[in-house]
């Protein structure tokens, strides 16, 4: 009798503790966005391809692992991409992030604006 | 014997009390306003050291939008006030809302401000403190919804500081860190952000829509 109170003591002990902790899972994968927004920034913004990559990355590891992408990661490589002359590349992540964050469409649809239609 | 199930009873009560919030904080303008989208504002910086900012503007992602917010890109939006001529976070606060509205579209918009950042080297140890502040305003009324201030220092127990999940996903974030940068306070920071920003803290930011839907599931 007595190790089944102590046991059932655990156990309402445990789900206390679980009450300070959501145990529910990220909503998104992170990966290296918000650590090469820093680094960008530390070594100058000309770095833009190492950013490209990391960014790259961290979209085929969310895929991969059926996640998705935390909002402005989209944005972000789609800026990157305008900075490096790609531009249809650029469209294509500020369209992504229009649609999966419809919160975004009025700041998309200014940058769209703002930029220069691609020389045909 | 009879002193165990005491002992653990008393032992329950002080775990639930670590839980409980001193004063609560009123919700009633940010329940109302209910934003789905945040903009977070470069920070204004009030110390001396001119890494701060962009420091700790890298970090609000991720809490905010753990917390179930659309947090728009940081790095774009610094991009937008730069092509606009805004390079100054000071300059870039008192911008009026209607001015931010054309451009961004926000629901609610973030003014953080930095007060500490840095290493003071002390006889025995040396101490790396972040502490900031942070207002959230209704993006067309700016009605104050919500605000906050959090400290993180580099000489405290980190396991014993959690937020929950994302108190945990700041840490990974940290341990990730130290294998690029050795940059002490801007991991600091992410520990800074982490308990200002997630919604589950003390007086912190309520769920948002995002996190909501999730957690009906």
């Amino acid at each position: 009798m007595k190790s089944t109170l102590s046991k059932g003591l655990l156990l309402v002990g445990a789900g206390l503790l679980g009450a300070c902790a959501p145990v529910s899972p990220p909503l998104y994968y992170w990966g290296g966005y918000q650590s090469s927004l820093y680094e960008n920034h530390k070594l100058g913004v000309t770095n833009y391809s190492a950013q490209i990559q990391a960014l790259e990355f961290t979209i085929s590891r969310a895929q991969a692992q059926g996640q998705s992408v935390p909002p402005g990661l989209h944005a972000h490589l789609g800026m990157l991409y305008f900075n490096t002359g790609r531009e249809s590349e650029a469209r294509e992540q500020f369209a992504l992030e229009k649609q999966l964050f419809p919160e975004s469409t009025h700041f998309v649809d200014y940058v769209m604006k703002a930029q220069p239609e691609a020389a045909l | 014997m009879k002193t165990f199930p005491i002992l653990v009873l008393v032992l329950l009560g002080s775990l639930l009390t670590g839980c409980v919030s001193t004063t609560p904080y009123d919700y009633s303008a940010f329940k109302a306003s209910d934003p789905r989208s945040i903009l977070v504002l470069p920070p204004v910086n009030q110390t001396l050291d001119v890494a701060a900012s962009y420091s700790f503007l890298t970090h609000v992602s991720m809490p905010l939008a753990e917390s179930g917010y659309y947090v728009f890109p940081v790095g774009v939006v610094e991009e937008t006030f730069r092509e606009n001529g805004l390079t100054d976070p000071d300059e870039i606060h008192t911008l009026p809302l209607e001015r931010l509205n054309e451009v961004f579209g926000a629901d609610s918009v973030m003014y953080i401000k930095i007060t500490q950042y840095g290493t003071s080297y002390q006889l025995i140890a040396s101490d790396t403190r972040v502490t900031a502040d942070a207002t959230l305003v209704d993006g067309r009324t700016g009605d104050l919804l919500w605000k906050g201030q959090a400290t993180a220092s580099s000489t405290e127990q980190s396991n014993n500081n959690g937020g929950g999940l994302v108190g945990m996903l700041v840490v990974a974030l940290v341990e990730q860190v130290i294998n690029s940068t050795t940059d002490r306070s801007y991991q600091i920071a992410g520990l800074t952000s982490g308990r200002l920003l997630s919604s589950g803290m003390p007086n912190g930011i309520l769920p948002g829509h995002r996190l909501r839907e999730r957690q009906r599931q």
